[in-house]
C-alpha cells in the first residue's frame, strides 16, 4: 500500500533519513520506534507530504505521491504535539475538518462520543490542557474512517482511561484490516496491538520484521528486551 | 480553494486592527480634504499620508497574520488540500480585506471631494500598494521560520523602500551627475512599487513643479498617458512577482 524507494532528507547539514526503503500493505500494525531524534517523525511526515523528499521516492497505492495530494483522503494522521488555531473552539476545528474534507460519506465520531468532547465542543483551543489536545487529534484522525492510520505518540499525555479508550479503538481498526503505524516511546503499551516492529536509528532502519519472527528470534516477550536483544 | 478562503476570510473580519485601520484611513483622508480648500492639494497631501501608511500596515499586518496561522496551515497541509491553494487562500483574504479596508477607510472620502479620474487613480495606486505590500510580506515570512526574524525584514523591507532607496538614488544622481544617467535612473526608479506609484499620481495630476526628478523623466520620456500606463504594468507585476515566488517556496516547504 506504502512503497518508499531509497528516500534521503536533511535539514541544512543534519541528514535525518538516509536511502531509506520499506514497504507497508494493509493488515499491519507497524511499531516505529527509535531513540529521540532518530527519523520517525521525519517518515511520517514526509508520507504526508509535509516534509517533501527530494532523493527517492514515494508511492501510495503505486501512484507517486509528489504533486499528488488527494491521497490524503485515506489517511487519518494524529501529530506528536497537535496545533490548532487558538482562537477556534474544538466544535469549529472538527466542522472545519469536515468542511475541508467535503465529501465524507463515512463519519466516524465514536471517539468524540468515547472521550465526551462534545460537552466540550465550546471550549476555546487556546485553553485546552495536553492531553484535551491530544483528543482532539485522535478524534479527527479517526473521523474519515480511514484506510490508512497513522499515529505518532498517541497515548502521550492521555490520562489511563483514556488511552485505553483510544487503544480499544485502535484494535477495532485494526480488525477492519487497515494500515495503522504507530509510533511510540512506551513500548509495553505497543505489545498487544503491533505485527511488525520498525527501528530507526541515526536517519537508517535497524530493524524491520514481524513480531511473531522477533518473538521466536530471540525468545524473550517483553518488546523492549526483544529490541536490545536483536540489536546486539 | 474557496472552502478554505471562505474560514480566512471570516477570521479576518474578526481582526479588530483591520477596523482600527480603517477609521484611522477614514479620519485622516477626512480632515486632510476639510483642511484643504484646494481638493487637488488634498489629493497630494493624501498621497504623501498613504505612500507611508498602506505599505506599512500592509506589510506588517500580513507577515504577523500569516505567522499566526501557522497552526491552521500545518493542520491543512496534512489533509487532503492542495499546498497552492493553501497559500493562494491566505493571500486572497488578506489583500482583499487590506484593499477593502483602504476603499471604505480612505476611498470613499476621496471620491465625494475629488470625483474625477484623479480621484480614481489615487484610490488604485492605494489598492495595488496593498497588494504589492501584502505580496513582498507573504515572500519575507515564508523564507523565516523565526517570527521575530519575519516581522524585522518586513519592516526593513518597508523602511527600505519608503526611505532607504530614495537616499540610494539622490546618492547615485549627485555622483554620477557628470554623466547622462536618465535612462538608468528611470529603470532603478521601476525598482521602487512607492515611487511607482506616486509618479503615477502625479502625471496624472500634472504638477510639473512636484514630479521629482524621475516624474519628470517619465513624463518627458513617456509623455503622460503612456508613463501611466507603463507605471500600471510595472505595479502588476510588483504584485505577481513577489507573491509566486513566495507561492513556489511554500510548496516545497518543510512543515
Amino acid at each position: 500500500m506504502i512503497r518508499i524507494e531509497n528516500i534521503s532528507k536533511s535539514f541544512g547539514k543534519q541528514e535525518v533519513l538516509k536511502n531509506i526503503s520499506v514497504k507497508m500493505s494493509s493488515n499491519e500494525c507497524i511499531a516505529l520506534i527509535g531513540p529521540n531524534g532518530s527519523g520517525k517523525t521525519t517518515l511520517i511526515k514526509s508520507i504526508l507530504g509535509m516534509v517533501p523528499v527530494v532523493k527517492g521516492r514515494i508511492l501510495i497505492d503505486n501512484k507517486s505521491i509528489e504533486g499528488n495530494y488527494h491521497y490524503r483522503e485515506m489517511i487519518g494522521y494524529m501529530p506528536q504535539i497537535g496545533r490548532y488555531p487558538e482562537n477556534m473552539n474544538i466544535g469549529q476545528v472538527i466542522r472545519l475538518m469536515k468542511d475541508i474534507r467535503g465529501n465524507h460519506t463515512s463519519i466516524d465520531e465514536s471517539l468524540i462520543d468515547g472521550f465526551h468532547l462534545r460537552e466540550m465542543f465550546e471550549k476555546k483551543m487556546s485553553t485546552l490542557s495536553g492531553g484535551t489536545r491530544q483528543k482532539v487529534s485522535a478524534c479527527i484522525a479517526f473521523l474519515f474512517n480511514p484506510y490508512v492510520l497513522i499515529l505518532d505518540e498517541p497515548t502521550a499525555g492521555l490520562d489511563p482511561l483514556s488511552s485505553e479508550i483510544l487503544k480499544n479503538k485502535i484494535l477495532s481498526e485494526k480488525a477492519k484490516g487497515k494500515l495503522i503505524i504507530i509510533t511510540s516511546h512506551v513500548l509495553s503499551e505497543l505489545e498487544d496491538l503491533i505485527t511488525r516492529v520498525i527501528y530507526m536509528q541515526e536517519g537508517n532502519i535497524r530493524i524491520d520484521a514481524s513480531l511473531s519472527d522477533l518473538l521466536q528470534q530471540t525468545g524473550e516477550n517483553k518488546l523492549g528486551k526483544i529490541i536490545s536483544k536483536a540489536l546486539n | 480553494m474557496m472552502r478554505i478562503t471562505k474560514y480566512v476570510l471570516a477570521d479576518i473580519l474578526k481582526n479588530k486592527t483591520l477596523i482600527v485601520y480603517t477609521v484611522l484611513l477614514f479620519l485622516l483622508s477626512f480632515s486632510v480634504f476639510s483642511l484643504e480648500d484646494n481638493p487637488t492639494k488634498g489629493v497630494l497631501s493624501i498621497l504623501n499620508l498613504l505612500l507611508i501608511i498602506v505599505p506599512l500596515i500592509s506589510s506588517i499586518f500580513t507577515t504577523i497574520y500569516i505567522y499566526n496561522s501557522s497552526e491552521f496551515i500545518e493542520l491543512l497541509v496534512s489533509q487532503p488540500v492542495k499546498r497552492s491553494s493553501i497559500w493562494l487562500s491566505l493571500y486572497f483574504g488578506l489583500a482583499s480585506s487590506l484593499s477593502l479596508a483602504f476603499i471604505f477607510g480612505a476611498g470613499i472620502v476621496t471620491l465625494i471631494y475629488q470625483p474625477d479620474l484623479t480621484g480614481f487613480f489615487l484610490i488604485l495606486s492605494g489598492v495595488l500598494l496593498s497588494l504589492i505590500f501584502c505580496s513582498i510580506a507573504m515572500l519575507t515570512s515564508v523564507y523565516n521560520r523565526d517570527k521575530a526574524k519575519g516581522i524585522g525584514a518586513s519592516i526593513l523591507t518597508w523602511l527600505y523602500f519608503s526611505l532607504l532607496f530614495d537616499g540610494i538614488l539622490v546618492f547615485l544622481l549627485f555622483q554620477f551627475s557628470e554623466y547622462p544617467i536618465e535612462k538608468a535612473m528611470m529603470t532603478l526608479s521601476m525598482l521602487n512599487p512607492i515611487d511607482l506609484a506616486r509618479i503615477l499620481i502625479l502625471l496624472k495630476l500634472d504638477v510639473s513643479a512636484l514630479m521629482g526628478y524621475t516624474g519628470a523623466l517619465f513624463r518627458s520620456f513617456f509623455g503622460n498617458s503612456f508613463g501611466q500606463t507603463i507605471s500600471f504594468l510595472v505595479l502588476a507585476i510588483w504584485f505577481l512577482l513577489p507573491f509566486l515566488i513566495s507561492l513556489r517556496k511554500f510548496k516545497h516547504k518543510d512543515l
